[in-house]
Order: structure tokens, then C-alpha cells, then sequence
């Protein structure tokens, strides 16, 4: 019985803070097998980055190991003094990061950052480490290495960033490698190629490795087993398959019903028991009405581009039309143009070229600074991405939903206009008594919901959403999303969902735009485009959503197909 | 490291970006002596008894009566031709006497900077690496009050502590006393002047009475270099790249010099540009304390009995040492962090 | 309402001692600046040649000077002058500065980055220099202190003010107020320079600091006010003459003064900055 390469025992790490001590891991208890990589789940605050750090001794001054401990290979290593530790640091143990640009030292070139990292633990000449760092380049598949030897990290894109970072990670051969987070923040097909890449050097060299993420369906691609955390505890441990399928807990079970996968629809975004409010509201909703034949479309967007000083278009011959009620989704990776067009077609800032109408009248030739003034500003509005950043720290929630209603609606305080805001306030589901809180005292979640409160406040058409759960939790995600789309069924609005996240967006949306440098790539009905895409672009992106392999899909043993 | 091509295309465009504000600074000046009561004719004369067809000439010299931007460019055209009139103090050409006294002003000058920076940035270190000990209060305490004490304070109070009651520092005025010859003049720093003769008598006499003004100008600027260095050296140590060395088992030493200070001297090398600017000003009260024969002193001694043509040129040349300091600062930071596009 | 910021400001002095204590030296200073000249046991002015470079004794608490006047009674009134110069200078450099930076930092582009540059080269320029610059051309008066001080601080505001504003240009809440139907001006006022205001009111109290060392040292040199005026900076010029001599007690109280009046707003400052966004703590 060959014992296990990393275990922890019930381990707690406690934070000295201003507001006195908190408990950050409250008894977590773990093993971990050579050469086998385990996925540590959790939401904010579930205290998995904290874990991590607490293993490889990587802890903010403010925090210490209060109990417990842990052993690396049947020794224990939790309180060796910091100089014994070194040792271990890179040669048995390595961990890489959540921002990779900033995780590396932007004043040094990349190459002599790995030759620091080889010359810590090996003892070789500088051409030797110099020679060896080359290798390790190649090994994560940076193109041109030798060039890539002496650029510094603003040099280079996050995911070769994130590269290098594996490549000083790996450079003295420890057994157990800890990623916290590595491809937050990356687009999709780059974290596809990151963490291809990981596995495949875990692999190959029988390193042990511990994914730390929020993303379920992450986890259960790549990890062999997952642990899913809550608060602190370890809440189920099990592989993938029977995390998916069979989740014995009730958070495990919210949160694998809160993530979105290919196939799962809005209801199913919550649990049983909680789906009946939303399952009551569809029932209760009325089709759109059709509008009588000759109308304009709601919003009918012809050839708009976008050009900033120099380079090529942000944006260029973007077009589509929506009717009301609809929703479109427009997906793209960073730099795809899908925020800027977002930002014309809700006259927030000017379009070079191009037309925009809204119901037959155009309001592309407002210029943006004037549109305050138009008419047409309260039938289109929008919601932010970063619930944190989207609410005037100086105003109550009250405030920010009667905003809008004072300066678009002309409504004096009074009466009316605090009825009007309640009524808001209940349909996103906010409990009355918070419109009096200021934004750092409500939850995300509560943040979005006053968000969302404050663009139905005037009765729009056409609701623009920026990403508006990119930045909270998945299980709130899941009940924002819900909210969403029974707002779109009660007041048929328009929605013009702008994401990157494509299961999400093939839930909510009826049609998709696929973005790529300012550029529609491909467009039609979500379902259809998903699953049977046409242009090589989108395949690319469907195929690097990470997904739990489902029991019907085929699974290469020893080179035969079962 | 970038290339020496590129480094001088980058000094090149900054030179360039900085003329503005030095053309700035001239017709400012130019407008000071149009508002200035009196006649500037006067100020360019041989004195205050010039007769009258004197003054006449002087003013036609100076096409006085000509349109304001014609004389705009008569100025441009003496000023760049080094013509900066006449003191009525000393007697002698303007750009003489600021020549003269110059190096007085940047050997004091130059020397508290170093001494300034050789005290600073070590406490600023060590406090950063030592956090909530003895030291780091004691940095913080000091940076507290360092900041506090105005410099013509901390001057008199140094002439009282030192030569009133120890002793040790010799009558504080001038830079020489008036037993010792000064040396054959090659760079005009005395100290420097002294050592090339090989006359050590003399070295430490200029030495003695470098010292007290010199410690005075630096007090005034340890402060907020220690407290920047000590602010900058903990954020590089806290930050996520020191935090990967760590993970990766890099060497104490390579970790905090090669990693955490590398980056924190850079907005260390801003702030010295800062500081040296402030101390141009500076000067002027440590001079009048001392009694440094500088070329603020020379200016200050003239505004005050209404001798203008000397303040002109005292402002143009610490706008032009302004100027090329910045310059430097931003080059030599544009070599130090590779960020920085050319 | 007014009992709840009351209630919430004493909880946060009480959580920073340290902050308190500077608190109620400014507030000192005010009191000492507002009711200086009628507390006062001796009058500043009066000369008394028999008293003449008396040290400091239970009769003067800081010794008398070279013309016999009490320079305890001459600290205290020249509290009003000093505050008044700093008050002054950077009231003005603030409210401008801020205007100005907050609408450079809004608009972007070309406009904002050369007003950034010019502003760069203007921070440090030596005020002294352009203090006498602006004596030799405007004439020897204190308010060509005031307005030389606020120029040479100006740019400071500028930079503070266009950096928070740039910051916050395209957050969420920014955006969500144009979507609301306001304008461009009435987001940089109404919005953004209210939401920037209390980290440049911390700015202002460090200013404070820096622009009384400056009034005072412009007054040593001769530059602004003149004798018999009692301020600080000129106390310490006249006291000068005699430390050779060991009349230390001329120099020393001035310079105690400067030093606690600068020392309670840097502090002050300091405190608020730590309340404010304790990220910022060094």
C-alpha cells in the first residue's frame, strides 16, 4: 500500500483581520496520489486558493495554520522552519497562479526568469540553466523560444504567460504541482490549450496535481477525482462521473444544478424544490403578441464599424435586426468587438459608419453625448458586468433604481415614485427592507439584482446585458439568469446578451452572433448553431467549453473504442 | 536592458517634448521684465546714474521701442547669445556672475543628494524588510517628523548644537574660511578642486564647512525618500511575482535584491527627480543660512534691493536645471523599467 | 441624521488614537488662529528694550526677543497669519485643480494627455524660484504668496483629480448614469467629483502641512511678510542673527510651532488616508 504523496489533516487556517479572526478552512481533510490530479471545487469563500497556499507555505502574513497539518510523503512539513522548506520549494512542491502577467517579474526577461528558477535547486553553468530553459520553452509549446528567451512579460498574451509560468514551474522536476485558478481570465480556446498542455506534462513526467477552480465542468474534464468545498469544509469527494450524476449533498447537488452544460435548460438551473416560482411564472406568461405585419423590427442594426485612431476597426460591417421579446446572444473572445458594439447599440458611445434604428427611427445619428435628451434613452437600457463596480458607492439601492425614474421618467419624489421603485425592487426578488443599504453592505447577488432593478425601472424594450454574471458565484448566477428570463416573459423584452459564456448563452438566447476581430463569423438559432456549427471558428470554440465526458461518450482504452 | 540607439531616440524625443516648457519659461521671464515697475532699460545700464542718452541708447539697443513680439525675439536672440544684462550689485555681466557661483550651489547641492540617498533608501529597505520592529517605527517616527522640521530651522538649530555648543563645526559662513587660499580652479567644487591639487589641509577645511549646510539640505529630503522607498519596497515584497519566486525556492538574496528592490527603486528614481527640483529650491534658504556664496543667495541679495536682471537669469538657469534633471530622471528610468516604450 | 455621522465619526477617532489626537491639534490651531490676539498676555507689538533676549522663564514662556517682545504672545498671533496663507493658497489650488483634472481626466484623449504632460513638467518646479519670480515682477505683498503657492500647487490637484476620474471613467456605475439620461458635465460634477472628493480632502490636509513650511520659509527670506508682522517664518529670520551667540530660544519656539502645526495635518492626513482606504496603509 504505497502511501500517498500528499496528505492533509484536518487542516484550519485563520485570518487576523480588522474585524478580528476568521476561520478561512475549517477542518479539511484530503489525500492525494502520486501522479494523479484532484480537483478542489468551491465558490468564493469556500477557502480552496487558501488551502493551497497554506500547503506550499505561501500564506499572506495574515494568516496561519491554527491546526492540523500536513504531510508531504509521510512527512510532516506544516511547521519545519521556513529555510527547510526552500528545499521543497520547486524541487518537490511548485504551484502556479491565478494572473500570470502579474506573477511575473515585469522588469526581467522570461528566459532569466526560468534560468533563476533552474539555478535554484541544480547546480550548472549559466549556458547550461540558459540551454535548459530553451528545452522547458519548447516543452510548453511557445513558439520561436529563442525569441521568446529575452521578452518580458508585457511582451507576451496571458496564455503564454501563463506557459512560462508552467515552464518555471516544472523546471526542477517537483512531484506535485497546485494550480489555483490558472485559466481565470483567459479566453476559452486559450485555457483549452493551458490546461491540455498540463495535463499532458502531469502526465508524462508522473506529476501529482491539484486544479483549484471554480468551474465544475473544469474540473470534472481533467480531474481524476473532485472535492468540492464549502465554506470552508470539504462538503463530497468523489470522481467526476458520480459528482454529475449522483451528488449525494445538498450544496454539491445546487451547485452541479447551477452549472451550466450543453444540454441543460433554465428551469434546471435550480434545484427540485426551488423550481416552482419559475416553472409558475412560464405558465403564467402569455406569448408575445405578434406585431402586425409591415412593422419595423424593433432594433434593426445595418454595416455599424467602429474605428479608433490607428490599427484596424474595433468593430466593422456588424448587422442584425431584433424583434420584441427576442433574445440574441453575441459571443465572442476578448478583442472579438462584442463590447463595443454593445456600447453603440446602446448609444453610449458613437459608431464610425452604420445605421441604427429603433423601431423604424434612427438613432444612430444622436450623436452619444446628446442622447441623454432622446426620447428613445429609456427604451434602451443596460446592465453592467461587475455588480461590484455598477452601483454609485454613494447611493443607496434605493437611490440607484429611483435614479433613472427621476431623470428619464420626469417622477418627483413622493408617492409614485417610491411605489414605483418598491415594485421594482419586488419583481427582481429584493427584499424591500435593502433598498436602504449602501452598495458595500448588499451580496453580489443582492448588487445584481439592484442592477437589473434599475434598468426595468422605466419600462425598456430592449436590455442590453453586459456579461451580467461573468464576475458572481454560479449558484447566484443561476437565479439572476432565471430572473432574467422571466422578466423577457412578463414584459416581452428584448434581450442582447453579450457573453463568453457559451453554455449560458445558448440557454438564454434564441439567436446567436459568433464575433471574432470585430467581424461576425457566423449567426443563427443557438441551438442549431451549437450543435451543428458551420464555420471552423465556432466548432473551435464548442469544442473547448470544458464538459464532464458524459456516460454515453466514447472512451479510448488501450487504443480501442468501448 | 534596451540598446544604446534606442535610449538616445528616447532621450532625444524627451529633449524634445521638454523644449515647450523650457520656451515656456522664457517668455515668462520675458514677461516678468516687462512687468516689473521701473525701467528695464535701467537694469541693463551700466547703473542707476547712467545719464540720460545712456539709457537712451540701452533702450534703443534693446528695442524697447519697438512692438512687443519683435522685442520678444531681440530677447530670445540675448539670451541665446548668453547676454543676460547687467547686476547693478556686482557690476559684472549676469551670465559671468551665475558662472562664477554656480558650482558653490552644485557641489552643496549634489553632495546632500547623495547624502540623502545613501541614508534613505537602506532605512527604507531594511524597515520594509523588517516590518512592526524597532527600526520600522523608528524609520516611520522619523519620516513623521522628518517632513515636519522646516529646513531653515533644522540649519539654525544644527549651527547651535555644533558650533555653539560642542564646537565641532567651524563658523558657518562661507565655504572656506579666511586663512585658506582656494585651489586652482578646475571644476569649481572645491573639494574635488582641493583633492586634484593634492592640498589635504585645505580639502578639509572646504570639507568642515561642506558638512553642516550639506546634512542640513539632506535632512530636509531623507524623509520622504526613506518613507517612498519603504512604501515601495513593501508593495514589490507583497506583490504576486516575489510570491512566485518564493513558490519556485529562489535564494533570499536574489529574492528581495533581484526581485522586490530592482522594482522598487524605480518610482524611487521619480521621486529623486522630484526631490532634487525641490532641493533647486531649497538652496536658497540653506544659502542664506550659511551664508553659501551660491547663485540663489546672489539672486535673493539682489531681489531684495530691487537688482532685477539677476533674478531673470536665476529663474532662466533653474528652469533649465529643472529641465535637464527631468530629462535625465526619464531616461534613466526609461532604461531601468523595459515597460516603458521609447 | 447629522446624530448618526457624529455617532460613526466618534467611533472611528476612538479606533485611531493617533488620528484623534492630530484632530484635536488642528482644531487647536484654528481656536489659537481665531481668538490668538485676544488671549494673548503680552502685546506682540510692544517693544520693551530693557527686556531685550530674556530666556524663557515663568514671566515669558518663550523668552522675549531682540526689542523685549514676548514671543510667546507673538507665536500664538501669528497662528492666524500662517493658517490663513496656507488656507488660502490651497482652497484655491484645490477647487481649481479639481475642476480642472476632473474634466481633463473625463475627456481622454489628446487634450487630457498634454495637459497631463505640462502638468508632469510643472509639479516640482522649484516655488521658491517662481516665488521670487513672481516678487520681483508683482511686487513684495502676501497675496503674491497666496498666488504663487496655489500656482506651484495647482498641478498637484490637476494630476490627483484627472488620475481618480481616469480610474473611474468607465466603471459600471459611471455608464449607468449616462444611461440614466445625464450629460457629460453633470456626471463629472454630480458624480464623479463628489465620489473623488474625500481622497483629495485627505490630499488637502498633507497640503496643508506643506504650504504653511513654504509661507513660513518664503517669509524668512524677506519675501511676503515683513517686520513687524509677527508670523513664524519671520520670527525665525529675526532670531537667526543671535544663535551664534546662543540665543537659542528665538529660533527653537518658531520652530516648534512650525513643527507641531505641520506635523497635526500631516498626521491628520495620514489618519484619514488609513480610515478612508486602508489598502493605502504604509
Amino acid at each position: 500500500m504505497t502511501e500517498p504523496l500528499l496528505r492533509i489533516e484536518d487542516l484550519h487556517v485563520t485570518f487576523s483581520t480588522r474585524q478580528g479572526l476568521v476561520e478561512a478552512v475549517r477542518g479539511i481533510t484530503v489525500s492525494l496520489e502520486p501522479g494523479e490530479m484532484l480537483g478542489l471545487v468551491g465558490e468564493s469563500g469556500s477557502g480552496k486558493s487558501v488551502t493551497g497556499f497554506a500547503t506550499t507555505r505561501l500564506l499572506d502574513p495574515a494568516g496561519r495554520v491554527t491546526r492540523g497539518r500536513v504531510l508531504y510523503r509521510g512527512q510532516d512539513i506544516t511547521r519545519i522552519p521556513d529555510s527547510d522548506f526552500r528545499a521543497l520549494h520547486g524541487a518537490a512542491m511548485s504551484m502556479i497562479f491565478q494572473n500570470p502577467r502579474a506573477a511575473l517579474n515585469p522588469i526581467r526577461s522570461v528566459g532569466l526568469q526560468i534560468v533563476d528558477a533552474i539555478l535554484s535547486h541544480k547546480r550548472m553553468s549559466k549556458q547550461a540553466a540558459a540551454d535548459e530553459a530553451l528545452k522547458l520553452l519548447r516543452a510548453v509549446q511557445i513558439r520561436d523560444p529563442e525569441k521568446r528567451m529575452s521578452a518580458y512579460p508585457h511582451e507576451l498574451s496571458g496564455g503564454m504567460c501563463q506557459r512560462v509560468m508552467i515552464a518555471i514551474a516544472i523546471s526542477c522536476n517537483p512531484m506535485l504541482l497546485i494550480a489555483d485558478e490558472p485559466t481565470t481570465g483567459l479566453d476559452v480556446t486559450t485555457q483549452k490549450v493551458v490546461m491540455d498542455l498540463l495535463a499532458k506534462i502531469a502526465a508524462e513526467r508522473g506529476m501529482a496535481t491539484i486544479l483549484i477552480t471554480h468551474d465544475l465542468g473544469l474540473a470534472a474534464q481533467y480531474c481524476a477525482r473532485v472535492v468540492v468545498m464549502e465554506k470552508g469544509r470539504l462538503v463530497e469527494e468523489a470522481p467526476p462521473e458520480t459528482l454529475f450524476h449522483r451528488p449525494q449533498h445538498d450544496y454539491t447537488k445546487r451547485l452541479v444544478a447551477a452549472s451550466p452544460t450543453a444540454s441543460s435548460r433554465i428551469e434546471d438551473l435550480v434545484t427540485e424544490e426551488e423550481r416552482g416560482q419559475y416553472l409558475a411564472a412560464l405558465a403564467a406568461s402569455r406569448p408575445r403578441p405578434e406585431p402586425p405585419p409591415g412593422t419595423p423590427p424593433l432594433l434593426d442594426v445595418r454595416n455599424l464599424a467602429k474605428r479608433y485612431d490607428q490599427g484596424p476597426p474595433a468593430v466593422a460591417n456588424f448587422s442584425m435586426t431584433m424583434k420584441a421579446g427576442e433574445s440574441v446572444g453575441l459571443v465572442g473572445e476578448s478583442g472579438s468587438g462584442k463590447t463595443t458594439t454593445s456600447r453603440m447599440i446602446c448609444r453610449l458611445i458613437d459608431a464610425s459608419e452604420g445605421e441604427i434604428l429603433f423601431d423604424g427611427e434612427s438613432i444612430g445619428q444622436v450623436p452619444a453625448r446628446e442622447f441623454h435628451r432622446s426620447p428613445h434613452r429609456k427604451d434602451i437600457q443596460i446592465v453592467f458586468q461587475d455588480p461590484n463596480e455598477s452601483l454609485n458607492p454613494r447611493f443607496t439601492a434605493f437611490d440607484c433604481v429611483a435614479h433613472p425614474l427621476s431623470r428619464l421618467s420626469g417622477m418627483r419624489p413622493g408617492d409614485a415614485l417610491r411605489q414605483r421603485v418598491e415594485e421594482c425592487a419586488m419583481r427582481v426578488g429584493l427584499p424591500v427592507e435593502l433598498l436602504s443599504r449602501f452598495p458595500h453592505q448588499l451580496s453580489g447577488g443582492q448588487k445584481a439584482r439592484v442592477g437589473i432593478a434599475r434598468a426595468i425601472a422605466c419600462r425598456p424594450r430592449l436590455l442590453v446585458l453586459d456579461e451580467p454574471t461573468a464576475a458572481l458565484d454560479v449558484s447566484v448566477q443561476a437565479v439572476v439568469l432565471q430572473l432574467l428570463d422571466r422578466l423577457r416573459r412578463e414584459d416581452h423584452l428584448a434581450l442582447l446578451f453579450v457573453s463568453h459564456d457559451l453554455n449560458v448563452v445558448r440557454m438564454m438566447c434564441d439567436r446567436t452572433i459568433v464575433l471574432r476581430n470585430g467581424g461576425i463569423v457566423e449567426a443563427g438559432e443557438s441551438r442549431a448553431l451549437f450543435d451543428h456549427p458551420e464555420s471552423e471558428y465556432t466548432r473551435a470554440l464548442v469544442d473547448a467549453v470544458p464538459h464532464i465526458r458524459s456516460a454515453g461518450t466514447p472512451r479510448l482504452i488501450e487504443g480501442q473504442l468501448t | 536592458m534596451k540598446s544604446f540607439g534606442a535610449t538616445m531616440m528616447r532621450a532625444a524625443r524627451r529633449f524634445a517634448s521638454s523644449l515647450p516648457a523650457l520656451f515656456g519659461v522664457l517668455v515668462f521671464t520675458f514677461l516678468l521684465m516687462r512687468v516689473l515697475p521701473g525701467d528695464p532699460a535701467v537694469f541693463f545700464a551700466s547703473g542707476p546714474n547712467a545719464g540720460k542718452e545712456e539709457i537712451e541708447v540701452i533702450r534703443k539697443q534693446m528695442g524697447l521701442d519697438k512692438p512687443i513680439p519683435e522685442q520678444l525675439v531681440h530677447y530670445l536672440y540675448d539670451v541665446g547669445r548668453g547676454n543676460l544684462g547687467k547686476s547693478l550689485m556686482t557690476g559684472q555681466s549676469v551670465t559671468t556672475d551665475l558662472r562664477e557661483r554656480l558650482p558653490a550651489s552644485l557641489e552643496l547641492t549634489l553632495t546632500a543628494l547623495l547624502i540623502a540617498l545613501v541614508s534613505a533608501v537602506p532605512l527604507g529597505v531594511i524597515a520594509a524588510l523588517r516590518p512592526g520592529s524597532i527600526i520600522d517605527h523608528g524609520v516611520r517616527l522619523f519620516c513623521a517628523l522628518g517632513v515636519c522640521v522646516p529646513t531653515f530651522v533644522s540649519g539654525l538649530l544644527l549651527i547651535y548644537v555644533f558650533y555653539y555648543l560642542l564646537g565641532l563645526a567651524p563658523d558657518p559662513t562661507g565655504r572656506i574660511d579666511v586663512f585658506t587660499s582656494v585651489p586652482p580652479s578646475r571644476t569649481g567644487f572645491l573639494t574635488i578642486d582641493f583633492l586634484l591639487a593634492g592640498d589635504l589641509d585645505g580639502w578639509w577645511v572646504a570639507f568642515r564647512q561642506l558638512i553642516l549646510p550639506a546634512v542640513t539640505m539632506a535632512l530636509f529630503v531623507i524623509a520622504p525618500l526613506a518613507r517612498i522607498t519603504r512604501a515601495s519596497m513593501l508593495v514589490s515584497l507583497g506583490s504576486d511575482f516575489v510570491r512566485t519566486a518564493r513558490s519556485v525556492g529562489l535564494s533570499w538574496w536574489r529574492i528581495v535584491v533581484t526581485y522586490a528592490l530592482r522594482n522598487a527603486i524605480l518610482p524611487v528614481i521619480t521621486i529623486a527627480g522630484i526631490v532634487f527640483s525641490t532641493m533647486l529650491g531649497a538652496n536658497v534658504l540653506v544659502e542664506k543660512v550659511y551664508s553659501w556664496p551660491g547663485v540663489a543667495s546672489y539672486a535673493l541679495d539682489a531681489l531684495l534691493s530691487s537688482d532685477y536682471a539677476p533674478v531673470q537669469g536665476f529663474v532662466l538657469l533653474m528652469a533649465s536645471i529643472f529641465v535637464v534633471v527631468n530629462l535625465l530622471v526619464d531616461v534613466l528610468y526609461g532604461i531601468a523599467d523595459p515597460r516603458v516604450s521609447i | 441624521m447629522a446624530s448618526a455621522t457624529l455617532r460613526h465619526t466618534v467611533w472611528i477617532l476612538r479606533g485611531n488614537p493617533l488620528t484623534a489626537v492630530a484632530a484635536s491639534g488642528v482644531l487647536m490651531l484654528v481656536l489659537v488662529a481665531i481668538f490668538g490676539p485676544s488671549i494673548v498676555p503680552y502685546d506682540p507689538i510692544a517693544s520693551k528694550v530693557s527686556e531685550a533676549l530674556l530666556p524663557p522663564s515663568a514671566a515669558h514662556l518663550a523668552g522675549t526677543d531682540q526689542l523685549g517682545r514676548d514671543t510667546f504672545s507673538r507665536l500664538l498671533v501669528a497662528t492666524r497669519l500662517d493658517l490663513v496663507i496656507a488656507v488660502a493658497a490651497v482652497g484655491i489650488s484645490f477647487v481649481l485643480g479639481a475642476i480642472i483634472g476632473a474634466f481633463c481626466g473625463y475627456a481622454g484623449g489628446r487634450l487630457d494627455r498634454s495637459v497631463g504632460r505640462f502638468v508632469d513638467v510643472m509639479m516640482a518646479f522649484p516655488l521658491f524660484v517662481l516665488a521670487m519670480a513672481m516678487v520681483a515682477a508683482l511686487g513684495n505683498r502676501v497675496e503674491n504668496i497666496v498666488i504663487a503657492t496655489a500656482i506651484i500647487n495647482l498641478p498637484f490637484y490637476i494630476r490627483f483629480a484627472r488620475a481618480e476620474v481616469n480610474v473611474r471613467r468607465n466603471v459600471g456605475w459611471v455608464e449607468a448614469a449616462r444611461a440614466s439620461g445625464e450629460s457629460h458635465t453633470s456626471v463629472v460634477l454630480r458624480f464623479l467629483l463628489p465620489n473623488v472628493l474625500p481622497a483629495m480632502a485627505v490630499q488637502m490636509s498633507l497640503n496643508l502641512g506643506w504650504a504653511i513650511l513654504n509661507a513660513a520659509g518664503l517669509s524668512f527670506i524677506g519675501l511676503g511678510v515683513r517686520p513687524p508682522t509677527p508670523e513664524w517664518g519671520i520670527m525665525v529670520a529675526e532670531g537667526a542673527r543671535f544663535i551664534s551667540t546662543g540665543k537659542w530660544w528665538l529660533v527653537a519656539f518658531p520652530g516648534l510651532a512650525l513643527m507641531l502645526a505641520v506635523l497635526c495635518f500631516n498626521l491628520l492626513g495620514d489618519g484619514l488616508r488609513d480610515i478612508l482606504d486602508p489598502r493605502m496603509r504604509t
